[in-house]
């Protein structure tokens, strides 16, 4: 009877979006009287930080610092359609939506500053800190602030956007199928080391190390909260969850979190992250949708290095100890 | 987190102002001090609370159901059964067209799995709504009900669901979602090694943190407004409307702040019952999942069955892989028929293979309908590629992760559904998990590139 150490690997890809497109989302974008915009949606933050992202978005794309953006959502009293957060569709979808109406803004904005310049819009660009300024000559400027009381309650301008991000839906083919299911791909390689011990069927995850392709990391500090935690959410899928223990017998489901099992902080693997960023071609700035990607590798990496361990295969989720046991004392009976 | 630019800088541009940068989250305080607002923070004066009458039984014929005790009970408002809901037989992927309507909002004459909705209760208590949950008396005739996938396929088997007549969905293209590509048995016939391997998962819970739930508030001018942790604001009001029959210009839903979703949140399943139980009493009313309605109520991501056939060379090239996927929807589809159709376009799995066959399933049994969770149609058809790629290596004697390279997709390589791939990123993921993991791999791998020339 002994701890066994083993290694694992797996591979993955994972679609950005609602499978075969179809999915709509709409944003709005509009300026306050003193330059800050407004970004009206309907699309619904998790608490993965949807709210922030599309901020930065905004203020990318106009041309302002993020504090000067709010996010107001979910009203469908004010906020245009937005399919859903699902699929891994909330950045890529709805980004592309604010991206577009944030430019029909921006374009506005730089046409009430050109007058109050008198220069031509195509001259003018922003300093990413609220300020609007003509193109090689910075000294001659104008701040948003400015532009915005000038388009209220002078000029009868309203700096504002419209926006529609949608993927034609794609049908399968009857008999080839043939199909468009997505238009980007996030990407994934996780190597999982454990600890098994033979005498009780014991996983312990020592170190989990991930390397995500993402698209592009749009806020690198949200970006790793997100990878953690699918990294964590990975190994709990490997090893622990389920509401039908001897499935597909019904009984035995747990119906609170004392029966439920999940892993604890003490169980939690030693995590790395690496994030590789190539753009892709209709992403907000490149990015893709890596929500739900994060979460998988974790679970065929376990699961092979337990084999690499103790030399049994556990093809059926979760790993239990139960079943590990089983599998050694099968092994051992040759 | 290490980000590493070094990877793709030729196709990136850099040096932005706003993206790019760890800004600090402008919701994050909020949260971590208790202040963020979320649907059950919202309390109306009169305000009812609704629980169910739910299904003891995994299938079973209503005989009769008498609620007269329980409407007697102490602080009871109203009592709803299946007569009251205007459109009871639905299902919520109508909205894009993917039928038949399959699920009662109430259930009517029979049940299909055990926690099915009858009756829902609205009381000034939750208390009382409980107390007299518990009095109402339904007369059920058990039927005989199947849980394993494969018995469920059987000829003969008990149906589930009448409104499928079979206890699978049928697809435009039949009893399963397939693809074909090339030659799958000519493929077999050439492979020097063939391996082939059934993997199986259980439900799993989303386990947020907050339960699924609304609070619904009549407006007084025939407007209704529900306060919501919906993942999908006008899905579900729009699913609202149809089985309310109910203009969707009386509806109104507030939410987008939500404590944890992970695909458990888009259903429609509290909201159309509350805002009815609002419309017929004119108070506002409470619905909101105890811990053991989130975890056997709500639905589970589905239990899997894949069945991978793979024909390998010595040389490592995979030159045909079959697969056939089960989707455990329970007793109705939700999500299920969509979330089977994208394991269809997912399979083979990121690699390159001349010749592959793909069915998937999605099949009715009598426990709790499954729906989308994290990684929906993907994560376990995952599980199973990956550890069959890890056999596969080791049948062959190679590198599990030098195996991945001979066999990884790169730009311009056709996938099994047709499309060319682009944005490939999987070869730079190995390399890097090579160096990170300390797990060398030969230096012909590590000069490889998704890019190829002139894709």
């Amino acid at each position: 009877m002994a701890i066994r150490r083993g290694r694992g690997v797996a591979a993955i890809n994972y679609p950005t979006g609602m499978n075969l497109g179809g999915d709509p989302t709409q944003a709005l974008v509009h300026s306050t009287p003193t330059g800050n915009f407004m970004v009206t949606l309907s699309s619904v933050d998790l608490g993965q930080g949807m709210k922030q992202i599309m901020a930065q978005i905004c203020a990318e794309t106009i041309g302002v610092p993020t504090d000067r953006v709010v996010i107001d959502t979910a009203d469908t009293d004010t906020g245009p359609h937005c399919m859903g957060t699902f699929a891994s569709r909330g950045t890529h979808r709805a980004g592309n939506a604010v991206i577009q109406a944030a430019k029909e803004a921006r374009q506005v904005m730089l046409e009430v500053a050109a007058e109050e310049l008198e220069v031509n819009a195509s001259d003018l660009e922003t300093d990413g800190q609220g300020n609007i300024q003509v193109k090689g000559a910075p000294q001659k400027s104008i701040s948003i602030f400015d532009v915005a009381l000038s388009a209220h309650f002078k000029r009868g301008r309203s700096i504002s956007g419209r926006g529609m991000f949608l993927i034609p839906r794609s049908y399968p083919e009857k008999e080839t199928g043939a199909m468009k299911p997505s238009t980007c791909y996030a990407h994934a390689c996780t190597v999982a080391e454990v600890e098994v011990d033979d005498e009780t069927g014991e996983v312990t995850v020592l170190t989990v190390k991930n390397v995500f392709e993402i698209g592009r990391a749009l806020n690198p500090k949200m970006v790793e909260q997100q990878l953690v935690g699918g990294s964590w959410m990975g190994i709990s899928h490997a090893l622990y969850e389920t509401t039908e223990p001897y499935y597909p017998n019904r009984d035995h489901g747990g119906t609170d979190f004392n029966q439920y099992l999940m892993p604890g902080p003490g169980d939690l693997a030693q995590t790395e992250i690496t994030v590789l960023e190539r753009p892709s071609a209709d992403g907000p700035f490149g990015a893709k949708g890596p929500g739900e990607m994060c979460a998988n590798p974790q679970i065929p990496a376990v699961a092979n290095a337990v084999f690499d361990a103790v030399g049994v295969r556990i093809d059926t989720l979760p790993i239990t100890p139960e079943r590990i046991l089983r599998a050694l004392k099968a092994q051992a009976a040759g | 987190m290490e980000l590493r630019k070094d990877y793709f800088a030729d196709v990136r541009k850099d040096g932005l102002h706003e993206i790019g940068q760890p800004r600090p989250r402008l919701d994050s305080p909020g949260h971590v001090t208790g202040k963020t607002t979320y649907f059950a923070d919202r309390n109306f004066p009169g305000m009812l609370h609704l629980k169910m009458v739910r299904s003891p039984h995994h299938h079973a014929r209503i005989r009769s159901i008498d609620t007269s005790e329980a409407e007697k009970h102490p602080g009871v408002v109203r009592v709803l059964t299946a007569r009251d809901v205007p459109h009871n037989v639905y299902t919520i992927l109508i909205l894009i067209q993917v039928g038949p309507e399959d699920e009662t909002v109430l259930a009517d004459g029979k049940v299909r799995w055990k926690g099915e909705a009858v009756v829902a209760v609205l009381a000034e208590t939750e208390r009382a709504a409980q107390e007299a949950a518990a009095k109402v008396k339904v007369d059920y005739e058990v039927l005989p009900a199947v849980f394993d996938m494969e018995e469920a396929l059987k000829p003969g088997a008990p149906l589930v669901n009448e409104y499928h007549g079979q206890n699978y969905y049928l697809y435009d293209s039949g009893e399963c979602r397939k693809v074909r590509f090339g030659d799958v048995e000519a493929g077999f016939a050439q492979a020097d090694h063939i391996l082939e391997q059934s993997y199986q998962s259980s439900p799993i819970e989303h386990a947020p943190t907050e339960t699924t739930g609304c609070v619904v508030a009549p407006e007084g001018n025939d407007r209704f407004t529900c306060y919501t942790n919906t993942q999908a604001m006008f899905f579900t009001l729009d699913n609202a409307s149809i089985i309310l029959q109910m203009p969707g210009s009386k509806l109104h839903f507030v939410g987008g702040t939500v404590g944890g979703g992970f695909g458990g949140k888009v259903d429609v399943i509290v909201e159309p019952i509350a805002i009815l139980g609002a419309k017929l009493t004119g108070r506002p009313v409470s619905f909101v999942y105890s811990r053991e309605e989130e975890m056997q109520i709500s639905s589970p991501r589905a239990a899997e069955k894949v069945v991978i056939k793979d024909g390998a060379m010595k040389d490592g090239r995979i030159v045909a892989r079959k697969v056939t996927g089960y989707t455990d929807a329970g007793a109705y589809s939700r999500h299920s028929p969509y979330g089977a159709q994208k394991g269809a376009a997912h399979y083979p799995g990121p690699y390159t293979i001349p010749n592959v066959w793909i069915d998937t399933y999605c099949v009715y049994t009598n426990r709790t309908p499954s729906s989308a969770m994290r990684g929906f149609g993907v994560t376990i058809g995952d599980f199973a590629l990956e550890v069959q790629m890890d056999k596969l290596a080791r049948l062959i004697g190679m590198d599990p992760l030098e195996f991945r390279f001979i066999n990884a997709y790169r730009d311009g390589d056709m996938k099994a559904h047709r499309q060319p791939t682009e944005g490939a990123a999987l070869i730079e993921c190995m390399q890097e998990a090579s160096r990170a993991a300390n797990w060398p791999v030969a230096e012909k791998y590590m000069a490889m590139s998704s890019y190829r020339k002139g894709a």
